[in-house]
C-alpha cells in the first residue's frame, strides 16, 4: 500500500470512529430521536473496503450502517441531519439513522430489517451484468443474516449469475445480546459454508486494515473482471451497545474481559501505531488530522441542529412516485 | 385484593410463568428471550426457573422458527413465540400463513396447531417506517388465525393465558406504549375468553369501539365529554379475529351511533371492516353515518417533525364526536400536545 493510501485510510477510519462517537456523545440531549446502532470498533472494513470501491460501485447495507456510508463517501452533514429528523437529511427526516442514501456515490441504500438489502444488491448487481459495465454492487451483512432464508436465497442466485457482487459479513459474534453460540453451530465456518454454496470465500481479522485492504484490492478486479461474487467474512467486535451510544458489558450478555480483549485490537490504534513506528507519520501529524476530523464532524452536527424540522403535513407526501 | 397493581409487562410475565407452571408441554422461545433484557422484560427469569429446553434463545431466522412451533405443535407442544416487532415478523408470513392457520383445516380436522406468536406494535422515538408498523389487519384476514390485542395488564394477563392453551394459532399484539401501564391484576391464574369484547364504560349517546393503546386515549376523550354531559359507551375489542359483532350490534343498537377506533392504517383496517358490517347489518338502528379514527395510509416517518401530528389521540376522538353529535365544546384543554410527542411518558427514553 502506497504511503498516501494509508494516510486516507487512516483518516477514514477515523473520520468513522469520531462521528460514531460524537453521536454517542450527543445522543443523551435527546435530540437524536432515533434508535442508533453504532460501529465504533468496526471501522476498518467499513473503512478499507470504502477506499477501494469506486464512486460508481454499489452499496447497499443494513442498521449499523453509518460507517458504511461514510467509507463509499457519504455526506457526513446529510447523514447527521438524518439522524436528527431534519429536512436536510439523506432520506429527508423520512427514514431516521437505519435508512441512509447517497447517490452522488451509489450508497443505495441502507435498511433495517435483516437480510433486506441483500437481493437488492443482488438486484444491482444483475444490471450491471446486463450492462457489461466493469461496476460492482457491494453488500454489507451482519453474521445474524446468515440466519435468514434469504442470505441463502441470494448467496444461490448471485452464485448461479456470477453476479458482480462482493459480500461484507462483519462478525461481531451478537445479534442484539444472543451470542453466536446459540445462533450458529461450534467450529462451522462460514466462510467454508459459502464456499460450498459456490462464492469464493475468505475469513479475515476485521481489525487489520492492512490485511483487509490487501484481500480486498486482490479480489476486487477479479469481481469486476467478470470471475463471480466473492464473499468475506471479517471478525471483529462492537464496543457499544447494540442499540444506543452506552456500553453495555456489564447487563451480563458478554463480558467486560472480552471487550478489553477487543478493545485492545483497536484497529485504528493498531494502525497507527504502525505508522508511527515506520515513520510514515508523525505525532504533529495525526493531531492535525484529529483536529481537522473533529472540527468537520462538529461543524456537521451544527448544520443539523440547525436545519428544520420538516412540517407535519410532509408525512402524508411521498407515498407514491410521480 | 384489587389493590394489586403491576406492569403490563409484568402481567405477561406472569402469564407464562403460570402458563409453563401448569403444562410441562409449553415452550417459549425467540431471538432473546433469554437475554438480559428479556424482551421488554416480558420474559425475564423464565429459563432460571423452567431451564434451557423449554426455554430458548433461537438463530434470526423469524420463518423457521414459525415452522417449528408447528411441528412442536403436531407432537402436543404449545410454543411461545416472541418477536420484538411485527416488522420482523414479516419474514414469516408463508409458515404462518401458508401453514399454522391452514394446518387444522386443511387435513380435514385431524390436528391442530396451538401456537402463541407474541408481536410487538413499536411507536415514537424515530422508530419510523419499519420498526412501528401494526397490521393486525393481514392477520385478522386470514381464516385459522385469532388475533388477540390487550389494552390493560388485567386483560394481558388474561388473555395471554388464554391465547396459550388455545388449540389454534393466535398472534398476540403488544403495543409498546402499553407496557408500563400500571393496573389491577389478579395474583392467581385467570382467563380472559377469545372473541369477548369487553364494555369498559356504559353510555348513551355513542358506542365507540376501541383496541390496544387506542383504548387508553379514548378513555381520556370520554372522561373529559363525560364533563359536558355527552356519555359514550366504551367496547375494548381485545380480540379483533373473531370480532365479538354480538356485544357490538347490541351496543349500536342502543346508541345508534359507532365510532371504531384503530392503532393500524385505515385502508382495509379492522376498523374500516366494522364499520362495513355495522353499516350493513345494522343500517336501520344507525342514527348517523359509522365514522372511524386510524392512521393515515401512508408508512410512518422517523423524523420527530413528521411524527408530530401523525398519530390521532383523545383530541381528534372528541373533536370527531362532537361532529358526529353536531355539538360544539371548546377542546383547548385537551391538548395532545405534549412537548413530547414521540415518548409515552419519562420512562421511555428509546433507543427502542
Ligand atoms: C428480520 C429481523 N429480525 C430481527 C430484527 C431485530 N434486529 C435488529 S439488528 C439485529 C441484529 C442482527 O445481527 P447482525 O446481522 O449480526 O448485525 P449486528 O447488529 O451485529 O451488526 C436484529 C436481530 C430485525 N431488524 N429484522
Amino acid at each position: 500500500m502506497l504511503k498516501k493510501e494509508k494516510i486516507k485510510l487512516l483518516k477514514k477510519m477515523k473520520l468513522i470512529r469520531l462521528a460514531e462517537e460524537s453521536i454517542a456523545e450527543k445522543y443523551s440531549d435527546q435530540k437524536m430521536r432515533c434508535p442508533v446502532h453504532l460501529c465504533t470498533g468496526q471501522e476498518a472494513t467499513a473503512a478499507a473496503i470504502g477506499l477501494l470501491l469506486n464512486k460508481n460501485d454499489y452499496v447497499v447495507s443494513t442498521h449499523r450502517s453509518h460507517g458504511h456510508y461514510l467509507g463509499k463517501g457519504g455526506n457526513l452533514k446529510k447523514m447527521l441531519a438524518e439522524i436528527y429528523g431534519k429536512t436536510d437529511g439523506c432520506s429527508k427526516g423520512y427514514g431516521g439513522s437505519m435508512h441512509l442514501i447517497d447517490l452522488n456515490v451509489n450508497f443505495m441504500g441502507s435498511t433495517a430489517i435483516v437480510g433486506n438489502s441483500l437481493p437488492v444488491g443482488a438486484g444491482l448487481a444483475l444490471t450491471i451484468k446486463i450492462e457489461r459495465s466493469k461496476k460492482i454492487s457491494c453488500i454489507f451483512l451482519g453474521e445474524g443474516c446468515i440466519e435468514e432464508g434469504v442470505f441463502h436465497e441470494t448467496v444461490n442466485f448471485c452464485a448461479v449469475h456470477k453476479l458482480p457482487v462482493l459480500f461484507v459479513c462483519e462478525n461481531n459474534l451478537y445479534s442484539v445480546y444472543s451470542s453466536l453460540l446459540f445462533r450458529q453451530p461450534k467450529n462451522r465456518s462460514i466462510a467454508k459454508m459459502v464456499n460450498a454454496m459456490g462464492i469464493k470465500s475468505f475469513s479475515i481479522d476485521g481489525n487489520d486494515v492492512n490485511k483487509i485492504y490487501e484481500l480486498a484490492s486482490k479480489e476486487l478486479p477479479k469481481i469486476r473482471s467478470g470471475l463471480g461474487p466473492r464473499f468475506i467474512e471479517f471478525k471483529t467486535y462492537r464496543w457499544r451497545e447494540h442499540c444506543g451510544p452506552d456500553f453495555d458489558n456489564h447487563i451480563g450478555y458478554r463480558t467486560e474481559k472480552e471487550f478489553q480483549k477487543w478493545k485492545k485490537k483497536d484497529p485504528i490504534q493498531q494502525f497507527q501505531t504502525k505508522l508511527l513506528k515506520n515513520n510514515e507519520i508523525t505525532k504533529q501529524e495525526i493531531k492535525k488530522i484529529d483536529k481537522n476530523l473533529l472540527n468537520k464532524i462538529n461543524l456537521a452536527h451544527n448544520y443539523a441542529e440547525k436545519s428544520p424540522f420538516p412540517k407535519p403535513s410532509e408525512a402524508l407526501k411521498n407515498v407514491y412516485a410521480k | 385484593m384489587t389493590n394489586r397493581k403491576i406492569s403490563f409487562v409484568r402481567a405477561i410475565n406472569e402469564a407464562l410463568f403460570i402458563a409453563m407452571k401448569k403444562e410441562k408441554k409449553v415452550i417459549c422461545f425467540g431471538l432473546g428471550v433469554d437475554d438480559p433484557m428479556g424482551t421488554f422484560g416480558t420474559t425475564v427469569g423464565l429459563q432460571e426457573e423452567f431451564g434451557i429446553e423449554r426455554v430458548f434463545d433461537m438463530p434470526t431466522s423469524e420463518n423457521t422458527l414459525t415452522g417449528v412451533s408447528i411441528g412442536a405443535g403436531l407432537a402436543g407442544y404449545r410454543s411461545v413465540i416472541s418477536h420484538l416487532r411485527v416488522d420482523f415478523f414479516l419474514l414469516a408470513m408463508d409458515q404462518l400463513v401458508n401453514g399454522a392457520a391452514k394446518w387444522h383445516y386443511m387435513f380435514g380436522g385431524k390436528t391442530s396447531v396451538p401456537i402463541t406468536i407474541r408481536l410487538i406494535v413499536g411507536r415514537g422515538w424515530g422508530q419510523g417506517p419499519t420498526h412501528s408498523q401494526s397490521l393486525q389487519s393481514w392477520f385478522a384476514h386470514i381464516p385459522g388465525l385469532k388475533v388477540v390485542m390487550p389494552s390493560t395488564a388485567y386483560n394481558a394477563k388474561g388473555l395471554l393465558i388464554a391465547s396459550i392453551f388455545d388449540n389454534n394459532p393466535v398472534i398476540f399484539i403488544e403495543h409498546r406504549w402499553l407496557h408500563n401501564q400500571i393496573g389491577y391484576v389478579p395474583k392467581n391464574e385467570y382467563k380472559i375468553p377469545l372473541q369477548k369484547a369487553k364494555i369498559v364504560k356504559k353510555g348513551n349517546d355513542i358506542t365507540i369501539v376501541s383496541i390496544s393503546f387506542m383504548v387508553v386515549e379514548a378513555i381520556k376523550a370520554i372522561n373529559f365529554l363525560n364533563q359536558h354531559k355527552i356519555s359514550c359507551e366504551l367496547i375494548d375489542l381485545r380480540t379483533i379475529s373473531p370480532i365479538d359483532y354480538l356485544t357490538i350490534n347490541r351496543s349500536v343498537k342502543k346508541t345508534g351511533r359507532l365510532l371504531v377506533l384503530d392503532t393500524d392504517n385505515a385502508n382495509v383496517s379492522v376498523a374500516s371492516e366494522i364499520v362495513a358490517r355495522i353499516s350493513m347489518n345494522l343500517f336501520n338502528f344507525l342514527k348517523t353515518a359509522p365514522k372511524m379514527i386510524a392512521l393515515p395510509d401512508v408508512p410512518t416517518p422517523s423524523s420527530f417533525g413528521l411524527t408530530k401530528n401523525f398519530y390521532p389521540g383523545s383530541k381528534e376522538i372528541v373533536e370527531k364526536i362532537l361532529k358526529i353529535l353536531k355539538k360544539s365544546i371548546n377542546t383547548n384543554k385537551l391538548s395532545n400536545s405534549n412537548d413530547l410527542h414521540d415518548v409515552p411518558g419519562s420512562w421511555f427514553k428509546g433507543p427502542f
